[in-house]
């Protein structure tokens, strides 16, 4: 179909993309710093703290454990932040995407740019918890660096999610309802700081459709010198995640941008 | 036939029985429009005469209800994203990016463009010069003034040296000064043989700038012409502009004059300047002046319906 094939996004995407970058570039370091505190602290608090108690989990130490699953959920904040917040200011308050479509760019293209920009976000953040862990001596294994586009799929699916938010916004007060009815049962159920297993069937049913659980799968064992037993699952229900939020996202900013 | 053949014939905007439909109101109902290469074509009308979804239209930036639209010989909205290539935008509101300088403002656009800030450094340079920007390379756009930030969006627009500039509301809001500087800039364009198409509620400036305008009102074209030949075709030459009640209007004699009124203002036009000359003692009124007629008596003339009756 003709309409639909006018919908692909061009390589115009990437400028959309280093526009960010470039503004990021500026402001990296408080910008890290208010990103990386809190899993951070997270990490500290609980992986030390709550570790004197509990000395492994799931046969592995419980700092490497919560570690692990920080790594995702911090990709999945990032990145959800990311393209909910920044994404709207600069379609709403900035005006930025109203000077980028009367450049020779199509809302596919802006919500690939902002989508591709908010999984990087992830994939920094995220970085600089495998940095510490580093450090700290966490990881083992030679397919640490595996993780990394495992992380950047992950950050590129959830980006993609909250951009269908972000479309449908009418004001910020719509992205707490995201992050604190969606996002914050997703990091309790999905394996962040226990095992799935500990959970009642019916939950782990539908945390098993959830995507930050398949993040988890993948991440965890890279980190940890295990292969993923099913990294062909987990990564197909990351890609469908990412490629149907895309496409909603995308239909979605045709009908609100295109008015 | 291949499009970009026949490239310098064609014209630079063709539209026939456009429709834009917002529900069931038309913003844009029923438009036929054709802009030639070189010519600077101003889009005269009221607030919600449809003159922006029309540029939009253009620019291929909402979907048509009905009708046909060509850009430079290419069809929109199917080709838009070619069409925009060459074409420079100057919106409504300032969309410059708060984030950036002047100069990383210029090289991002570029890119957007496909072009690579190496390649655009010269150009950025000799367009700031053009505008009187030089001294602002490095200026955040916070720090700009309207003016300035209205003459880096026009830089802005010709970044990828477009054959086609559209701009709406270019000067609205701006002061004196900053409106004749932009007017100069404007010009200064004409004269290098760019296609302009503005939009504009200021007659002062489609008189200054536009070799043709088209006066719109509720989403259509009721006149189109040079700014001259629509003043003559619609009114008589000279006009009294009373701004009192007059007592006795039967002095006014019908077969001379045509007499409009809008709000609190009276308009008497005439051809017969000693006619006007001598209402003014007749009449008895002290608050008045005697003028040529232009172009937003023109204007009010074909758009001020509502509010006369």
């Amino acid at each position: 179909m003709n309409g639909l094939w006018r919908r692909l996004p061009s390589r115009g995407f990437s400028a959309v993309w280093m526009r960010n970058f470039l503004v990021w570039r500026k402001l990296w370091i408080p910008s890290l710093i208010a990103n990386f505190g809190e899993p951070l602290l997270y990490l500290l608090a609980f992986g030390y703290g709550f570790g004197q108690f509990v000395k492994t989990m799931d046969h592995l130490p419980y700092l490497v454990f919560l570690a692990t699953g920080i790594v995702c959920s911090s990709a999945m904040n990032a990145a959800s932040f990311e393209a909910l917040y920044s994404a709207y200011t600069r379609m709403e308050m900035q005006k930025t995407w109203e000077a980028i479509l009367s450049a020779p760019l199509e809302p596919a293209d802006v919500v690939l740019g902002e989508v591709s920009w908010a999984a990087t976000k992830g994939l920094i953040n995220a970085l600089a918890i495998l940095i510490v862990g580093f450090v700290l001596q966490l990881w083992s294994g030679a397919m640490v660096l595996w993780a990394l586009p495992v992380i950047f799929l992950v950050g590129f699916a959830f980006g993609a999610m909250a951009m269908i938010m972000t479309i449908l916004a009418r004001s910020y007060d719509f992205f707490v309802y995201y992050m604190i009815l969606l996002l914050t049962p997703l990091l309790l159920v999905s394996g962040v700081f226990f095992p799935l297993n500990a959970l009642p069937l019916p939950v782990v049913r539908v945390a098993r459709l959830l995507p930050l659980t398949h993040a988890i799968e993948l991440i965890r064992p890279l980190l940890t010198g295990r292969i993923p037993h099913d990294v062909f699952a987990n990564v197909a229900v990351l890609v469908v995640y990412g490629l149907a939020g895309y496409g909603i996202a995308t239909t979605l900013a045709y009908r609100r941008l295109q008015r | 036939m291949k499009a970009g053949f026949k490239k310098n014939v064609v014209a630079a905007v063709e539209i026939e029985g456009l429709v834009k439909r917002y529900r069931s109101r038309p913003a844009v109902d029923g438009l036929d429009l054709s802009v030639a290469r070189g010519e600077c074509f101003g889009l005269l009308g009221p607030n919600g005469a449809g003159k922006t979804t029309t540029l939009r239209l253009l620019l291929g930036l909402t979907q048509p209800s009905a009708g046909t639209i060509r850009v430079l010989g290419l069809p929109i909205p199917e080709q838009a994203r070619f069409a925009r290539r060459r074409i420079g935008v100057v919106p409504q509101a300032d969309n410059l990016d708060p984030d950036f300088t002047v100069e990383e403002n210029l090289e991002v656009y570029a890119r957007y463009f496909g072009l690579m800030p190496a390649a655009v450094g010269d150009r950025i340079r000799s367009l700031l010069e053009f505008a009187e920007l030089s001294d602002r390379l490095r200026s955040p756009i916070r720090e700009l003034s309207g003016g300035t930030k209205r003459r880096l969006t026009l830089v802005r627009a010709l970044i990828q040296d477009p054959d086609l500039v559209i701009l709406d509301e270019p000067t609205t809001g701006l002061d004196p000064h900053a409106r004749q500087h932009l007017w100069n800039r404007l010009e200064e364009l004409r004269a290098a043989g760019r296609t302009l198409i503005l939009s504009t509620h200021y007659m002062e400036e489609a008189e200054r700038l536009c070799d043709r305008v088209a006066i719109m009102d509720r989403g259509q074209i009721r006149a189109e012409d040079t700014p001259r030949a629509l003043v003559d075709r619609f009114l008589p030459r000279h006009v009294l502009e009373i701004r009192e009640t007059i007592k006795d209007r039967t002095l006014l004699d019908q077969n001379r004059c045509q007499v409009e009124v809008v709000g609190a203002l009276t308009l008497i036009y005439s051809n017969e300047r000693e006619y006007l000359t001598s209402l003014v003692d007749r009449l008895g009124i002290t608050r008045y002046l005697e003028r040529p007629s232009n172009l937003e008596d023109c204007f009010l003339y074909l758009t001020g319906r509502g509010l006369r009756e």
